[in-house]
């Protein structure tokens, strides 16, 4: 899709915009950021390039004045600066689209331009004067922004439009954006990149932050590779090759089908070896007869026994049959209005969409976290709406939640607690209420073992894990438990790729084994790499089925924002359960 | 009922929400920037006992002597506060801890109860007071006369400060920037706004209105200085900024109905209407849990302009 050639013209050469030198910085002696050297001319596009914790975003938030910098030195038109906040920041020049954006949500679109501006008008505000500024700049850069809307009442790639007005307003002939493509449609982050392009052309630096290679490629000019807080290299953009920056990224080569599912480059290897397919039944039209019926007792028990043998049951009952399903979110409202999907045994569902769709309710509502208002949840025949999480478990669902810290862990409990939370009332771990140590001692050091979970000891706190073996520890706790269906939230989300594939290939591994697996993501990528069938939520409801072969990212885009399929016989599979 | 009973009640309405209407807004613009200060009791106290003391030293004519012990009171109030903007925002104490801990020691028992001894004011009855002031002779007016043109200066410059907190919160580029800081102080830190000195002065600022507030009781109302006086119109008064949704107009009605309550008893007695005291008396407390239950409920859970980080410290580098 990013087929533009770089406008290396236009790069101006001389002194660059920005000089940083031999930039470190240390949270309480983990190093973040290790003597890093990064530079940006006027008028390219320059890509921090790198793995989540590799130090992108803390050498930008040191840039920005949030951090103050341990050590190194940082030049702006060649002459040094000190950057000890945010406002000094803005003074010269520098303006950050930051990753959560930083935005008073019962303000206005104008207010929010306003803050920390001078007025005209003395000690008054003038959102008169603001608003036709504002609208100035949306017109000559196509940035779509109405100055009255409340930032509440905005989408998300509306409010990234105005994070960048923000900083168009103040002049800014830097713009730092950090990880910015992360919560937009593929649509949207084609209309953000030709922003991006027409915003270098007029001789302003640009600081891309991203770990996807495909947008990385299209749309940089040059690409500096960061790895645990080193920089590894910089090289332009016109001749480097994915391969070459993923193995920079990660330090070694990556085999092909991790590559491919690390790095969103679906299409250009095969989906899966045929080895490692575990032949789920066609999805589609065709499973429909099936689903008819999924909470008759006989078929429910012939499927489980089926999957018990080891063969893969798609064909029969699904294991996960929502219905109708409608919860309401915090705010109130309805997040999910409606929802039906099925999960057979053996499969991979995925379901994607940008996020706050009503994909955290759906999930809180099968795992029993939050009360759906109507509707019904059947797990193999049992009642999950309305019940608890208890309940779901002991039907069978393993929860792997997207909130890993909040929901998935405690984190200052130990590995071993956390690895027994759940099952810590089971007779093998407690005699009379009482724990048996060496017993759950044992069952911890198998389970840290055969998840490659990296701690120092059992009895190392859960927080002081990195977010990947967070999640192995997690899923370790899951699927010791043999779930007849898995649920797993944002399966890869702030994790290292590495320990991404390792889960990628556990998840597979659950289907091989007959497993009913649902994942939500707003990876499309991720999506795209793992599930069988791809359910695109919009509003809190399926508006769309795809299979990950047949479709491409453009069509599955064009749901995800909000328009319909076409062929409604496809969209049956869903909808008729 | 006839008129003027009515006027009566509104009259002392006015008068006993005086006091709620400083605190309350003193409240209202330190929890705008994000600040939650229990300590109003505290602060009030402190100004009540200060203002008395003061006034109670100085010669001169007695409007100098007001304005003096106003202001020390004012200064009262705002040290207290002090201490808590330096817990709570420097410090980063938890909020509800140390404006408790300040309630404590300032409230009934405490430093102000011992102030009042030491300066030996237990007893004494006032030399000045805030007496009324007929605006452009027109308090002679039946009905709105007494209600808006015949009260003591306290009340005309709480009606000043209500019409100056709202201009300043939704005309002004620093009211602007206070509701962001209270808002999303991480948004307003990267536009370049200071978000530790926005809380600091309205922390100090609310806390200056609280010793106004809390001086109205022993220079207007009754120019005795007792331990304990406030009798618990902190606590109202914070009650009263999440009732008025954090707005100060809604605000000054808020605490003129709080007043009414506060003197229905009196005022009815005096009126010949018999009830139990004890009735009345309780019926502000009886108003402030539920408006506090009610808060907590459906209130906090749609935010109905609670400001979003209200209690929340702020750090930087954190995230």
């Amino acid at each position: 899709m990013n087929d533009t050639t770089p406008a290396t013209a236009r790069i101006r050469d001389g002194v660059p915009l920005l000089e940083m030198r031999g930039i470190t910085k240390r949270f309480a002696g983990v190093v973040a950021d290790d003597g890093v050297d990064f530079d940006v001319r006027a008028g390219e596009i320059h890509t921090l390039f790198g793995e989540n914790g590799a130090g992108k975003s803390t050498l930008m938030r040191v840039l920005y004045g949030f951090h103050h910098p341990d050590a190194g030195e940082i030049r702006i038109n060649g002459s040094p600066v000190s950057i000890a906040s945010p406002a000094d920041a803005i003074r010269h020049g520098i303006g950050m689209i930051h990753q959560h954006f930083m935005l008073v949500n019962t303000l206005s679109v104008a207010d929010n331009v306003a803050l920390g501006l001078r007025s005209s008008r003395g000690p008054l505000t003038e959102p008169g004067r603001v608003s036709e500024r504002i609208r100035e700049l949306s017109a000559t850069y196509h940035l779509q922004v109405d100055p009255q809307a409340l930032i509440w009442q905005l989408s998300v790639g509306e409010r990234q439009r105005v994070e960048i007005v923000k900083a168009l307003y103040r002049n800014a002939t830097l713009l730092i954006l950090d990880e910015p493509t992360a919560v937009l449609t593929p649509q949207e982050v084609d209309d953000l990149f030709t922003v991006l392009r027409r915003m270098a052309e007029d001789g302003k630096g640009l600081v891309f932050i991203s770990h996807k290679v495909r947008e990385v490629l299209g749309l940089s000019d040059r690409i500096t590779v960061l790895r645990a807080g080193h920089r590894i290299g910089t090289l332009p953009a016109a001749g480097a090759t994915r391969d070459q920056l993923v193995q920079m990224m990660v330090g070694h080569a990556l085999p092909a089908r991790e590559l491919a599912a690390e790095t969103g480059f679906t299409a250009e290897t095969p989906k899966r070896a045929p080895a490692d397919r575990p032949e789920p039944a066609p999805p589609g039209p065709g499973t429909l007869a099936d689903t008819g019926t999924p909470t008759a007792p006989g078929i429910g028990s012939v499927a489980r026994g089926v999957g018990r043998a080891g063969t893969v049951a798609a064909a029969g009952a699904p294991r996960l049959v929502v219905r109708d399903l409608t919860v309401r979110g915090d705010r109130g409202a309805d997040a999910v209005r409606g929802l039906s999907l099925a999960v057979h045994g053996g499969e991979i569902v995925g379901i994607a969409g940008v996020s706050g769709n009503g994909q955290r309710e759906l999930a809180e509502a099968i795992a029993g976290l939050r009360r759906p208002s109507s509707g019904s949840i059947l797990l193999e025949g049992t009642e999950l709406a309305g019940g608890n999480p208890a309940r779901a478990r002991l039907a069978g669902l393993g929860y792997v939640p997207e909130e890993r810290m909040r929901d998935g862990v405690v984190p200052d409990f130990s590995v071993a607690e956390n690895l027994l939370l759940v099952d810590s009332h089971e007779p093998a771990f407690s005699r009379l209420g009482f724990l048996r140590s060496g017993e759950i001692r044992r069952h911890c050091e198998e389970l840290v073992r055969a998840f490659d979970i990296r701690t120092p000891t059992l009895e190392a706190p859960a927080r002081t894990l990195s977010g990947g073996n967070i999640q192995k520890l997690i899923m370790a706790r899951e699927l010791s438990r043999e779930p007849r269906v898995l649920l797993v939230a944002q399966p890869t989300r702030g994790i290292d790729v590495a320990a991404a594939a390792y889960i990628h290939d556990r998840l597979r591994e659950q289907r091989a084994r007959g497993v009913g697996v649902l994942i939500i993501s707003e990876d499309l990528d991720e999506v795209m790499a793992l599930a069988d069938r791809i359910l695109v939520m919009y509003e809190g409801a399926i508006i769309g089925e795809a299979a990950p072969g047949a479709s491409t990212r453009e069509s599955i885009g064009l749901m995800m924002a909000g328009v319909r399929p076409e062929a409604p016989a496809d969209a049956g599979s869903w909808a008729t359960v | 009922m006839n008129v003027d009973l009515i006027v009566a009640v509104i009259v002392s309405a006015i008068a006993y929400g005086t006091p709620l209407v400083l605190a309350g807004l003193g409240e209202l613009l330190a929890e705008r920037s994000g600040v939650l200060n229990l300590g109003v009791e505290g602060m009030m106290l402190m100004g009540a006992v200060t203002g008395f003391f003061v006034s109670q030293q100085l010669g001169g004519p007695g409007w100098v002597v007001l304005i003096i012990a106003m202001i020390m009171a004012a200064a009262a109030g705002a040290l207290m506060a002090l201490i808590h903007a330096f817990l709570s925002i420097t410090v980063r104490v938890n909020q509800i801890v140390s404006g408790l801990a300040l309630t404590i020691f300032a409230g009934m028992a405490g430093l102000s109860s011992y102030a009042g001894q030491v300066w030996g004011i237990g007893g004494q009855h006032g030399v000045h007071q805030l007496t009324r002031v007929d605006l452009f002779g027109l308090g002679e007016i039946p009905v709105i006369g007494p209600i808006l043109f015949d009260q003591d200066p306290f009340v005309y410059l709480s009606w000043g400060l209500v019409a100056l907190v709202a201009w300043y919160l939704y005309r002004t580029r620093t009211g602007l920037y206070l509701r962001a800081v209270g808002e999303s102080p991480r948004s307003a830190d990267a536009m370049g706004i200071n978000v530790t000195r926005y809380r600091y002065v309205h922390t100090i600022v609310g806390g200056a209105l609280a010793g106004l507030g809390g001086a109205y009781f022993t220079l207007a109302i009754a120019p005795i200085w007792t331990d304990g006086l406030t009798a618990g119109s902190g606590w109202i008064a914070i009650a009263l900024v999440i009732f008025a949704f954090w707005r100060p107009d809604l605000l000054l009605l808020g605490a003129y109905l709080f007043g009414a309550l506060s003197s229905l008893g009196f005022t009815l007695q005096a009126h010949g209407v018999q009830m139990p005291s004890e009735f009345f008396s309780s019926l502000p407390y009886l108003m402030t849990v539920v408006v506090l239950a009610g808060a907590s409920t459906t209130l906090a859970r749609r935010r109905i302009g609670t400001p979003a980080s209200l209690g929340v410290p702020y750090v930087r580098e954190e995230g």
